[in-house]
């Protein structure tokens, strides 16, 4: 793990919230890194800090979050910079793809108008020459009839449009990250694949690193070098997206995977991992996943398991390893 | 667009019918005639007036008088002030009370809406705290109150301002009736709008905006603004009635002349055309009003289809 | 007068969110809440206060509300002033009446009118949207019509005709008042009732045969129940200033029986030289909305799971 060529490293990043009922911490000690072009996946179940921690990157936490711990991005701390700061980074540098596209767009504003503001703001470019751009970066999102749809306002456009125009927004002044927070969770899935096609082109073409957060571990499986498993906030295992999937060592990583439907299996029955996540404002002493692991012992209950590097770049947080092969 | 103008302004026709139909027969209706109060008149002179009056015709026929002459802007005859026709009392008294209420509703709107701007972007602030006292102080204090108070201050103590009169309102005299009929609309507007201001900056477009990197004044001129004032346009229309009602307050305490004190005369007077035919001009405005803001929301919010 | 635009909306936006009151959690929950949050249990105390006072201070008086006291008439401005040795608390009016005792009994009418005024805007409000939001369809449509055709009429005009036509009556005030204020609620009770009627336990209630009017009266009503509550007590206050506005005018309670608006009306031109007769009707007034004010909203806070 050497840092010459990384764009991004996360230093035990910490996500505090402060609420009426107590501290919730969301995102407990995350570590990672991410070269140019490489694409890492984030997988977790909802509320396992993976927004948060996209949400922190970008300097777009709720009011009332609390963040230690450093991201240097291109050798910056930018958790440290200010809001103008900030502003010169976003779009330019690091740009994020949201999760619910029907929402994401301003519902007053001509979409045309909502690309062109990002060129005419940070590129200072002319409104002609921020339109030519706009259109040309919405043919590369395959936005059939593109000049037309400048002019329309969002609720005009259907889902799926309507992430290509997020997209296409987020790659205007080709940043060098891209975040992309599920993506395609609210679009259906033959939308979805076309979306994920569309990132997968994208970021051959423009080299863009890709932070790619899903709780679909096809779409991480698809598209990512990397994986980083989270569970309450934590890391639970980290490394090579093959070596994780084909050789999941730590149990919920193994339940995850299980828990994939499969049309050529032949039981019957969608394999769950039983019980819900902790809640964050209550978690047990220990390790996190202990009331929903099958392999609990006497240890997991009383300390939390620290993580591990037990191979070259493979990284993981449990007492129980579990050794198994699986055929994603 | 243009279609939507005209359907809009024909739907107020049948409101305006029935508000013109409701009023005349709760007055048709209302026990006692407006003439058995004087007593004395000769009966010659009230066979007079009620022939004026259309009294002795169906109570149809008295209807249809009526839409008619209103038909051709004529509210009819006062039954207190015979030597005046219900028009020329309303085009003296009016431009009073539009004209207050013009400034009145203007400030309401500017100030309400800058202080709950302001108050939304400093969540928690003092200033939020300060603004959020006042408006619930402005909410509970009615007007009727606020006028005794302003003529206590202004005008007694400090004799910076004339206690009441119009002078042709001239500004010292517009001040008091102003303060008395914004404030609470005043504290209701910043109220809103400070609600509606703090929902929009927490909703997914303006986090998609900070994402963009677009400086913070960008943000709330271009993307914040315009659906933090949806609430508000839909309020313009009570706020624009609340106003009209709060000049017959306003005309009591401060003499100002205008329309208001007609009608709390001719409420009291029993002078049924009177009270009916301001009713009818204030509701008629309040119809338009209504019309035209349903209009300007169009203009705001591109999802309504029209 | 006020319409609270924006307690409306936060009303309605509460009421898309619950929309159907799941047991008993809910209702403990909400009293959890409520009791957590100190400005509304403090204004909780202080109307209650307030209502006993309107309802026992006048045995506290040696005075009744429409008796003159005449060794103060001479002059009011020094005899009637406020003392404890000639029994008037709170000074006298121009004519040497109690202000003590007035103000009580003014606070009465503005109470019962606030809460009865409430009461009638409820029920035709909750009835009518939950009629028109059950039925559906082409009824609907005409109900919701009628509705905006009232919703732009002048209604304090409207209340002010009808006490010139009818007299002045405390009754009618109740009625007059309550009849124009319903609209609002007719409204959110009928969003409510929509996204109840697709509701299993409704369907089965239908399916099984149950007339119409005891499926609005039996499910929906009660379902509505919460926000109902919370929309009633941001509605008494402004009944309460409806009532005042229209005492203030001289077209309220008829003498000599008062209100707090009618007090403060009286007491208004004499605020230079006897501060007490405005001042303490006023008082009265002024705190007892604000009490609403944050009762209602404590109220929407406990039972709206989304702020939380």
């Amino acid at each position: 793990m050497n840092s010459s060529n990384n764009i991004l490293e996360v230093d035990n990043l910490r996500v505090n919230f402060k609420t009426p009922d107590g501290q919730v911490t969301a995102v407990n000690n995350l570590n990672f890194n991410l070269a140019q072009g490489e694409t890492l996946g984030i997988v977790g179940e909802s509320g396992s800090g993976k927004s948060q921690t996209a949400f922190a990157l970008m300097g777009l936490l709720a009011g009332n979050g609390q963040i230690t711990g450093e991201a240097r991005f291109e050798g910056e701390n930018i958790l440290a910079l200010n809001d103008k700061a900030m502003n010169r980074i976003r779009s330019e540098k690091i740009a994020m793809i949201f999760q619910d596209p029907m929402t994401s767009l301003n519902p007053y504003m001509k979409v045309g108008k909502q690309l062109m503001e990002v060129l005419i703001l940070h590129k200072g470019m002319s409104k002609a020459d921020a339109f030519e751009a706009s259109v040309k970066m919405l043919d590369a999102v395959k936005m059939p009839e593109a000049r037309k749809r400048m002019n329309m306002f969002p609720h005009e456009f259907s889902g799926g449009m309507r992430q290509r125009v997020m997209i296409a927004m987020a790659l205007l002044c080709q940043p060098k990250l891209l975040i992309a927070d599920e993506p395609t969770t609210a679009l259906d899935v033959t939308v979805q694949a076309q979306i994920l096609t569309l990132l997968n082109e994208l970021k051959s073409e423009f080299n863009t690193s890709i932070i790619m957060i899903t709780h679909d571990l096809g779409v991480v499986a698809g598209l990512c070098d990397k994986v980083l498993v989270m569970y309450a906030g934590r890391t639970m295992e980290y490394g090579q997206t093959d070596d994780v999937f084909y050789r999941p060592t730590h149990p919920y990583t193994q339940g995850l995977l299980e828990a994939i439907p499969r049309l050529d299996g032949e039981e019957e029955t969608l394999t769950t991992i039983a019980g819900n996540p902790p809640n964050l404002l209550n978690l047990p002493t220990g390790c996190p996943f202990q009331a929903r692991c099958q392999f609990v012992e006497h240890r997991c209950r009383t300390e939390a398991p620290a993580l591990e590097e037990y191979q070259p770049g493979k990284l993981r947080a449990c007492h129980k390893p579990v050794h198994s092969e699986m055929t994603p | 667009m243009l279609k939507f103008i005209i359907k809009r302004l024909l739907e107020a026709i049948p409101t305006l019918l029935a508000l013109v139909t409701l009023s005349f027969f709760l007055m048709h209706f209302a026990p006692g005639s407006p003439f058995t109060s004087e007593r004395g008149v000769p009966a010659a002179v009230l066979a007079n007036l009620q022939a004026k009056y259309h009294m002795n015709e169906s109570l149809m026929s008295q209807y249809f008088h009526y839409l008619w002459d209103l038909l051709h802007g004529n509210l009819g005859y006062s039954f207190r002030f015979t030597d005046f026709t219900i028009n020329q009392l309303v085009a003296q008294s009016f431009p009073v009370s539009a004209e207050i209420g013009f400034w009145s509703f203007l400030v309401a709107v500017s100030v309400g809406v800058l202080c709950g701007v302001f108050a939304a972007l400093r969540q928690n602030s003092l200033l939020d705290y300060g603004v959020m006292a006042f408006a619930n102080i402005g909410m509970v204090l009615p007007n009727f109150v606020i006028a005794p108070l302003c003529i206590l201050f202004f005008s007694i103590h400090y004799q910076w301002l004339p206690a009441g009169g119009w002078n042709g309102g001239a500004w010292p005299y517009l001040i008091m009736p102003v303060i008395a009929m914004s404030t609470s609309y005043i504290a209701q507007i910043a109220r809103i709008t400070r609600g509606s201001m703090i929902e929009t900056m927490h909703s997914n477009f303006i986090r998609t905006a900070r994402a963009k990197g677009l400086p913070k004044s960008h943000i709330i001129i271009r993307h914040a603004l315009r659906p933090a004032m949806l609430p508000v346009v839909s309020y313009l229309g009570p706020a624009f009635v609340g106003i009209i009602t709060g000049s017959v307050v306003v005309d009591q305490f401060f003499g100002t002349g205008g329309i208001g004190q007609h009608f709390v005369n001719g409420a009291i007077n029993r002078d049924y055309s009177m009270v009916m035919g301001i009713t009818i001009l204030i509701g008629t405005l309040t119809i338009l009003f209504n019309a035209i803001v349903d209009i300007l929301y169009v203009f705001i919010d591109p999802k309504i289809r029209y | 007068m006020i319409t609270s635009k924006d307690k409306v909306a936060a009303v309605e936006q509460f009421a898309e969110q619950v929309t159907e009151i799941e047991g008993r959690s809910l209702w403990q929950d909400a009293r959890r809440r409520f009791f957590t949050n100190k400005a509304a249990v403090i204004s909780l105390i202080i109307l209650a206060l307030i209502a006993s006072l309107s309802i026992f201070g006048p045995l506290l008086s040696q005075w009744n509300y429409a008796d003159i006291d005449w060794a103060a008439l001479s002059d009011i401005s020094t005899l009637g002033r406020p003392s404890i040795e000639t029994g008037h608390y709170f000074g006298t009016d121009p004519l040497g009446r109690d202000i003590f005792v007035r103000t009580m009994q003014g606070g009465q009418i503005s109470l019962m009118v606030g809460i009865l005024g409430s009461f009638v805007a409820i029920v035709i409000g909750t009835l009518y949207g939950a009629t028109s939001g059950y039925l559906g369809g082409r009824v609907d449509s005409v109900m919701m019509r009628i509705l905006e055709i009232l919703n732009s009429f002048p209604f304090m005009f409207f209340v002010i005709i009808l006490m010139t036509v009818f007299g002045r009556n405390i009754l009618l005030i109740f009625i007059a008042i309550g009849a124009v204020s319903w609209l609002d609620m007719a409204r959110i009770v009928r969003g409510q009732t929509l996204s109840l009627k697709n509701k299993e336990y409704i369907e089965a209630a239908y399916a099984c045969g149950v007339s119409s009017h005891k499926i609005i009266l039996r499910h929906i009503v009660p379902n509505v129940l919460g926000v109902v509550i919370v929309y009633a007590t941001l509605l008494v206050p402004n009944m309460i200033l409806l009532e005042s506005f229209i005492s203030f005018l001289g077209l309220g309670v008829q003498e000599p029986m008062t209100s707090w608006g009618a007090l403060i009306s009286e007491g208004s031109p004499n605020m230079e030289i006897a501060v007490w007769q405005l001042a303490w009707p006023l008082a009265f007034l002024v705190v007892t909305l604000f009490c609403f004010n944050f009762l209602g909203d404590g109220l929407r806070d406990a039972l709206d799971p989304k702020d939380r």
